[in-house]
């Protein structure tokens, strides 16, 4: 599947500057992407999943980042080594964004047809008639109807599955070999989403790019991904391919996480799982393992010292100390703990 | 769990509800209607979990707000303890009210940012007039402890909480008054996958306890699934099919339904499924396809459907469907 220099992502952390100082997002980030393969990273609001992924594409303003640590090779660059206008070629050109809401990331006030050819433009040296015929085949592509009237259209006339399209179009117009697509599909309905999955895929199959696909919906990822990454508050937990992750997950959060969503074929009268407490804050980080505030296996050594990613075989990496202990034990290790 | 449905009387019937919005030229000249709810009908039974499902923009929302008169109907009755509470809405509502609450989707535009959560759980107390000062208190602590919060929290600000703990706040704020009737407007959609299972957990624990009869609204049919007795799926301002629970999620009869069922996503890679992928979009409600509001998007939409409204049939006992080609 390609080969391993494509994306390599190696202990990458963000800070930010705020009020209360410091905070440092997301921290020791480690993970790679090859040609053609869906990595989801999955998990809850404020975990740094978005951070990550716009830290890739150096979204950040200036005045409030801090700092970045760690590398970002892409195709053997350091992306955070880049200047400014060379990080700009390699923006929308060869890696490209989807983003969440597609109402707020289109300019209101430009038909469609000027915001696709704008990017166009921008990479490639065409004549503006050139690249509007390139971005009216972008829409045939994304299955829009009628895509030569709608390219004259403003993102108002539109509804939310068209917009998103739209977004799909311009992130694709320049080719790009790498997709990075937060949360994508969130605020559509099930009809849509199932819609725009489907296209993605499609797409992904015909052009062989990497995806980093960001979302929340465990649902979305067993559908689409090939790879997994978990994150909890700042860190990757857990990382392994798609059928492992959901018939053997071994992170302590992984698995509240699996059972705590009802399923359409549960069992309807079972109590829902909880996972116990709430997210701490990023300010307020545990010292030791960061999920020891709320992991019923949690003992002395995890409030302590912070685990690291470590292999449990080729594919599957695990952030836990005990996390062979409760493969073995189960359940029991929780008592036999604390 | 299972009601007796054929047996009981409803707590509430709801009969050919109609909420049209109009759309008004700037002059004020009404010139069409946006038909947001448009003839629904259903039954709420005492303890059970109604779930309302259906995409955005289906109207499953108006309808809750509609029933609490949030929003006034233009046509439909709602019948309460034999009485039709749309008919003097000025005397009786504001009585019968008490016995109907609202929890809404949003717990951050939902609570006064200004107003400490004490006096926020009183406030309803206060409106209908309900003990001393000094009990009233009390009874704010009692539902604090319910929901799964502290005394201390009494004197706290709705931004010291989190998504969960406001969603919390805002059921206590409904449970306070001993309301029959719970409508939940997507309780659960803005929140975190873990949160989200704590809050269900609530809910549930606490409809056992108070005997409290849910109008479930939400889109996530995982989760509707898990909560409802019965659901009642919606698209375009209609209700195009309703059974229990069990009986709709294994059997959808209606096209819509079986496109929306298979349309979600499941957290388990090795199940792969056949996938209805609907066409197009969710038509306007202000001018709705003619016949079965369905029919442009529908698979297997024949001359019939365009021509002609569906009547609501019953394929099985306490199974409801809107479609000339389901028999």
């Amino acid at each position: 599947m390609g080969d391993h220099n494509f994306l390599k992502v190696e202990n990458l952390s963000t800070h930010f500057k705020t009020e209360r100082g410091k905070v440092t997002a997301v921290e020791g980030i480690t993970f790679d992407l090859r040609e053609g393969e869906i990595l989801g990273i999955v998990g809850e609001s404020g975990c740094g999943k978005s951070v990550t992924s716009q830290s890739i594409l150096r979204l950040f303003d200036e005045k409030h980042l801090a700092s970045h640590g760690g590398r970002i090779l892409f195709k053997g660059k350091n992306l955070l080594e880049l200047s400014n206008s060379e990080m700009e070629d390699i923006r929308g050109n060869e890696i490209s964004m989807i983003f969440q809401d597609p109402l707020s990331s289109l300019n209101p006030v430009f038909t469609v047809g000027q915001q696709i050819t704008e990017a166009i433009l921008l990479h490639q040296k065409l004549s503006r008639k050139e690249a509007f015929n390139q971005a009216i085949e972008m829409l045939k592509l994304t299955g829009i109807p009628a895509p030569e009237k709608r390219i004259n259209e403003y993102p108002h006339e539109l509804s939310g599955g068209m917009r998103q399209r739209v977004m799909i179009a311009m992130a694709l117009a320049c080719k790009p070999s790498l997709l990075i697509a937060d949360e994508p599909t969130t605020a559509l309905d099930v009809t849509i989403q199932a819609q725009i999955l489907e296209l993605m895929l499609d797409l992904k199959k015909e052009s062989n790019m990497g995806i980093i696909f960001i979302t929340h919906d465990l649902g979305v990822v067993a559908e689409t991904c090939t790879r997994v990454a978990v994150m909890y508050l700042g860190q990757v937990v857990e990382e392994t391919d798609i059928d492992s992750l959901f018939e053997k997950p071994l992170h302590p959060y992984t698995k509240g996480l699996l059972k705590s969503i009802p399923k359409i074929d549960g069992d309807r009268n079972r109590k829902l799982n909880e996972v116990e407490g709430t997210v701490p804050s990023l300010n307020n980080i545990p010292k030791g393992c960061r999920f020891s505030t709320r992991c019923k296996f949690a003992d002395e050594k995890c409030r302590q010292q912070m685990p690291e990613l470590e292999s449990h075989n080729d594919t599957h990496k695990v952030r836990c100390w005990h996390y062979k202990e409760i493969l073995e034990r189960g359940d029991q290790f929780a008592t036999t703990s604390n | 769990m299972q009601p007796q449905v054929t047996e009981k009387k409803p707590l509430l019937n709801v009969k050919g509800l109609k909420k049209y919005f109009p759309v008004k030229t700037p002059l004020g000249r009404t010139v069409e209607h946006v038909k947001a709810v448009n003839d629904v009908s259903f039954k709420l039974f005492e303890g059970e979990t109604y779930g309302l499902v259906g995409e955005s923009g289906c109207g499953k929302s108006t309808t809750g707000r509609t029933i609490l008169g949030l929003d006034n109907p233009t046509e439909g009755e709602l019948l309460y303890k034999d009485q039709n509470i749309l008919d003097d809405p000025k005397k009786s509502f504001v009585k019968l009210k008490k016995d109907f609450q609202m929890v809404f989707q949003d717990p951050f535009s939902s609570l006064n940012p200004r107003q400490r959560i004490g006096s926020i759980l009183e406030e309803p107390l206060i409106i209908h007039n309900i003990a001393s000062k000094q009990k009233r208190m009390d009874m704010v602590m009692e539902i604090l402890h319910k929901v799964g919060l502290s005394s201390d929290n009494y004197y706290h600000y709705p931004h010291e909480f989190s998504g969960g703990q406001r969603q919390r706040i805002g059921i206590a704020r409904a449970l306070i008054i001993n309301p029959k009737i719970i409508i939940c407007d997507e309780p659960v959609s803005a929140l975190d996958v873990s949160t989200q299972s704590q809050i269900i957990n609530l809910m549930q624990e606490l409809q056992k306890e108070y005997k409290l009869t849910y109008l479930f609204i939400a889109h996530d049919i995982s989760v509707v699934r898990h909560i409802s007795d019965r659901i009642g799926v919606m698209y375009l301002g209609k209700i195009v099919e309703e059974a229990e629970t069990e009986d709709l999620i294994s059997n959808p009869s209606h096209p819509y339904s079986q496109a929306l069922l298979s349309a979600v996503p499941l957290p388990e890679p090795s199940i792969k499924k056949e996938r209805i992928i609907l066409k197009g979009d969710i038509p306007s409600p202000l001018n709705p396809p003619s016949g079965c509001f369905f029919h442009t998007r529908c698979p297997i939409a024949e001359d019939i459907c365009s021509e002609k409204v569906p009547v609501r049939k019953e394929i099985r006992p306490n199974h409801f469907v809107s479609c000339h080609l389901v028999d």
